[in-house]
C-alpha cells in the first residue's frame, strides 16, 4: 500500500472544477484511489460526490493512499496534480491533457 | 370573477398569489414531478419480478441513459442552462452513486430503496457541509428522480420540451428547472408551493411573465388544457370563457396605452418621483434602455450575479468591462450599483460560510468585509475604472448594512476608490430605527422591503408557507419604511425603495406619501405603477401612507388605501 499526504493548493479548496478535474484524473489512472481528511475515514477518490463532501478548504492536508505495483507512480502524478492551483483557467488544460496522456 | 375553494376541482378557478400584474390565455405544460413510488417497489419483467440480476442490469442501463440524455441537452443548451445541465450529468455519472447502488440492489434490496439510500447518504453530507454544496442537493435528486423514471419506465420528469408557447405548471421550480426552461415559449409560470419573493418569481419577475405561486390543485390540471392565468389577481382559470378571454384583451389594450407614457414619474399635482428599473447584467440595462418602459435610470443593479456559479471571483478588468457596459447603456441616466450581496440564499463557492446555522443572520452582503476584504476592494476598484473608462458616475451602495459605523467605513472606501455618491441599504430594522445616524454618514439610502420584511417579522423568504408574514403591508415593516423616509427628509438626501413592493402600484402610492423619493423594480411593472402616480395627488398618497399604518393588519390596510384609490386606476390595473 501506498500512501501520501498533500496540502491542496486550489484557492477554492477540493470543489466544483478542482473536484472535477481531481477525480477524472483518478478515474483515468485505472488504479482504485481513497482520499481522507486528516484523521478522517477514507473515500473513494474517483467519486466527485464524495471528494466535494468531503468540503476541503485551501490549504488543508489530505491523505491518498492507493494498491497495486503502479500505486506510487499514481499517486505522486495526483499529489502533483493537487499542488497545482487547478482553479486557475490554464491548469484545466495541462490536467486534461495529463488525464488523456495517462 | 366569482369566489372559489382553494383546490376547486378542474373547471373551477384556483387562487394563488400573484407575482406581476399581467394577465394571459395559453396551454398547460406541466413540470413533471418526482416520481411518488414506494421504496419497495418491486420491478417486473414479463409480469414475473426481475431477478437480482436483471434489477442490476436496469439500473445500470438506467443510469448511463440519464448520463447520456442529460450531456445531449447540455450540448444543445447554452450559457448557464448547459452548465447546470453539464453538472447534473457529472453527478448523475458518478463512479461511488453508481457502484454503491448497484452494491445494494446486488444485495437483494429493491432499486429504488437502493438508489435512495444512496442519494439520501450524500444528500446528508452536502447539507452538513451547507453552503455551496447545501444547494447541489437539489441537482443530486433530480439525478435520483431521472434514475428512478427510468427504471421504471415512468415519464421523465422534469422541464418539458415546449413545442408552443404554453403555461408552464410545476409543483416547484428549482434553479436548475428554471434554467432549462426555453423562455420564449413560456407563456407564464404557476407553482403549487414558492412564494412570491422565492427565485422563481423574482425571475419571472425580471422577464415580464405573469407568475401565481401557492396554487393549490394546479398540478391537477391535465396537460394542453388552456387556462387564464392572472397575476394581478392571483387566479388560475380553466377553460376560461369568451368574456373573460374578452377581458384580458380590454387588459393588454389598456396595458398599452399604459405603455405609451414614458414620461418621468410624478404625481397628479407634479410631484417628481424617480421611476428606475432593477437589473442584474449590462445586458439587462441595454433591454431597459431599448424597450421604451421610461426607466429614468437604474435604481439597483444587482452586481452578484456577476460573481453566482463561478469558483472564483472575476476580475477587477472583468468587473470594470460589466459595470462600463452598464453605464453605456444607460447612458448618463443615473444608475445605482449595489455591491455584492451574497451570503445566506446566494453562496458563492469562493467565499463559502460552511458552518453558519442561521446563513440569513450569518456573514452576508456587506459583511462579507471582515471575512474577505479583498472582494469588496476589488469592485470598488473597478467601479472607479468604470468611470473613468465612461465618464460617468455610478452611485454605489452596501447591501445588509446594520450601523452607522459600518456605513461610515463603506463611504470612506468606496470615496477613496473614487466614486462619490455614496450610500446604503435599509434592510435591517436596526438601520431604519437609526436612519439619522445612518444619513449622516451617506448621501442616499435605498429600502430593501423583502429583507427589511424578512428581518422585521422574523420569517425566513424562502418559507412559502409563511408569506402572509413577509407582506410588506405589514404595519410593523411601513412603520420602519415611513421612520426611514423621514430622515432622509429631514436630512434632505434621496430615501428610495428597490424590493417587490415598489412594484406594486397601491403601495407605490403608500410609499409616496411617507415621502420616499424613487422607485426602483423590474422594467414591466413601470407602466402601471406611472399611471397609478398620474392620477393621484400628493396629498391623496399621504392620505394613503396614513390609513396604512393606521390599519392594525396587512390586509386592513391594504383594504383602506384601496378604497381611497381612484376607480379609474382600480379597474383599469385590477387591483
Amino acid at each position: 500500500m501506498a500512501e501520501r499526504t498533500v496540502a491542496v493548493a486550489s484557492r477554492v479548496g477540493l470543489h466544483a472544477r478542482p473536484a472535477m478535474l481531481f477525480t477524472q484524473a483518478v478515474a483515468a489512472c485505472g488504479v482504485p484511489v481513497t482520499i481522507a481528511k486528516q484523521g478522517g475515514p477514507p473515500v473513494d477518490a474517483s467519486s466527485i460526490l464524495f471528494v466535494m463532501s468531503l468540503g476541503v478548504p485551501h490549504g488543508e492536508e489530505v491523505v491518498l493512499t492507493a494498491h497495486g505495483e503502479h500505486a506510487d507512480r499514481v499517486l505522486d502524478e495526483l499529489v502533483a496534480l493537487l499542488s497545482t492551483d487547478l482553479d486557475a483557467p490554464e491548469a484545466g488544460a495541462d490536467a486534461a491533457a495529463a488525464g488523456a496522456s495517462s | 370573477m366569482t369566489a372559489a375553494t382553494v383546490g376547486a376541482p378542474a373547471g373551477g378557478v384556483l387562487h394563488g398569489v400573484g407575482v406581476g400584474r399581467r394577465a394571459v390565455v395559453g396551454p398547460v405544460a406541466q413540470v413533471r414531478p418526482a416520481p411518488v413510488v414506494p421504496g419497495d417497489a418491486v420491478l417486473t419483467v414479463d409480469g414475473e419480478p426481475a431477478t437480482v440480476a436483471q434489477t442490476h442490469a436496469a439500473v445500470e442501463r438506467a443510469f448511463t441513459e440519464v448520463v447520456d440524455g442529460l450531456r445531449a441537452q447540455a450540448a444543445a443548451a447554452r450559457g448557464t442552462v448547459a452548465d447546470v445541465l453539464a453538472a447534473t450529468a457529472q453527478m448523475a455519472a458518478d463512479n461511488a452513486l453508481r457502484s454503491q447502488t448497484l452494491a445494494r440492489v446486488d444485495a437483494g434490496e429493491p432499486p429504488v430503496a437502493a438508489l435512495d439510500g444512496v442519494v439520501q447518504m450524500f444528500a446528508t453530507m452536502f447539507e452538513q457541509a451547507g453552503g455551496y454544496l447545501a444547494e447541489r442537493v437539489t441537482d443530486l435528486r433530480s439525478v435520483r428522480d431521472r434514475v428512478v423514471a427510468r427504471v421504471l419506465g415512468l415519464p421523465d420528469p422534469g422541464v418539458p420540451h415546449l413545442d408552443h408557447p404554453s403555461v408552464v405548471v410545476a409543483r416547484d421550480l428549482a434553479p436548475a428547472d428554471t434554467a432549462a426552461l426555453d423562455l420564449d415559449k413560456v407563456l407564464a409560470i404557476v407553482t403549487e408551493l414558492g412564494g412570491p419573493t422565492g427565485h422563481t418569481a423574482i425571475i419571472a419577475g425580471q422577464l415580464g411573465l405573469p407568475c401565481v405561486v401557492r396554487v393549490a390543485g394546479v398540478t391537477d390540471l391535465e396537460d394542453g388544457v388552456e387556462v387564464a392565468v392572472d397575476a394581478a389577481a392571483g387566479t388560475v382559470t380553466p377553460h376560461p370563457d369568451a368574456g373573460l378571454r374578452a377581458a384580458y384583451e380590454r387588459r393588454h389594450a389598456a396595458e398599452e396605452l399604459l405603455g405609451a407614457d414614458a414620461d418621468p414619474g410624478a404625481t397628479a399635482d407634479g410631484h417628481a418621483v424617480a421611476l428606475l428599473a432593477n437589473i442584474g447584467t449590462a445586458a439587462d440595462a441595454e433591454r431597459v434602455a431599448a424597450s421604451g418602459a421610461g426607466a429614468e435610470g437604474v435604481g439597483l443593479f444587482r452586481t452578484e450575479v456577476l460573481f453566482l456559479e463561478r469558483t472564483q471571483a472575476p476580475t477587477v478588468e472583468e468587473q470594470t468591462a460589466a459595470y462600463a457596459a452598464a453605464l453605456r447603456a444607460m447612458g448618463g441616466r443615473k444608475v445605482v450599483v449595489r455591491t455584492l450581496d451574497a451570503g445566506a440564499d446566494k453562496p458563492l463557492a469562493f467565499a463559502a460560510q460552511h458552518d453558519e446555522e442561521n446563513p440569513a443572520l450569518g456573514v452576508r452582503g456587506y459583511r462579507l468585509v471582515r471575512s474577505a476584504p479583498e472582494l469588496l476592494r476589488t469592485q470598488l476598484e473597478a467601479l472607479g475604472r468604470a468611470q473613468e473608462a465612461t465618464g460617468t458616475t455610478p452611485w454605489v451602495m452596501a447591501p445588509m448594512i446594520a450601523t452607522a459605523d459600518e456605513a461610515r467605513e463603506f463611504a470612506a472606501a468606496a470615496r477613496a476608490a473614487g466614486v462619490a455618491t455614496v450610500g446604503v441599504m435599509v434592510e435591517v430594522p436596526a438601520v431604519a430605527l437609526r436612519a439619522r445616524d445612518v444619513l449622516a454618514e451617506v448621501d442616499f439610502v435605498s429600502l430593501g422591503t423583502n429583507d427589511l420584511a424578512q428581518y422585521t417579522m422574523a420569517t425566513d423568504r424562502l418559507r412559502g408557507e409563511l408569506a402572509d408574514l413577509l407582506d410588506a403591508w405589514q404595519p410593523a415593516v411601513l412603520d420602519l419604511v415611513a421612520t426611514t423616509a423621514a430622515a432622509g427628509a429631514e436630512a434632505g438626501k434621496p430615501v428610495g425603495v428597490c424590493g417587490e413592493s415598489a412594484s406594486d402600484p397601491l403601495m407605490a402610492l403608500v410609499l409616496v406619501g411617507m415621502g420616499v423619493t424613487s422607485l426602483s423594480m423590474a422594467a414591466g411593472a413601470l407602466p402601471a405603477v406611472r399611471f397609478a402616480l398620474r392620477r393621484h395627488t400628493r396629498e391623496q398618497c399621504v392620505a394613503m401612507a396614513a390609513a396604512a399604518r393606521g390599519a392594525r393588519s396587512a390586509a386592513d390596510g391594504r383594504a383602506a388605501v384601496l378604497a381611497l384609490a381612484e376607480a379609474e386606476v382600480r379597474d383599469t390595473l385590477a387591483l
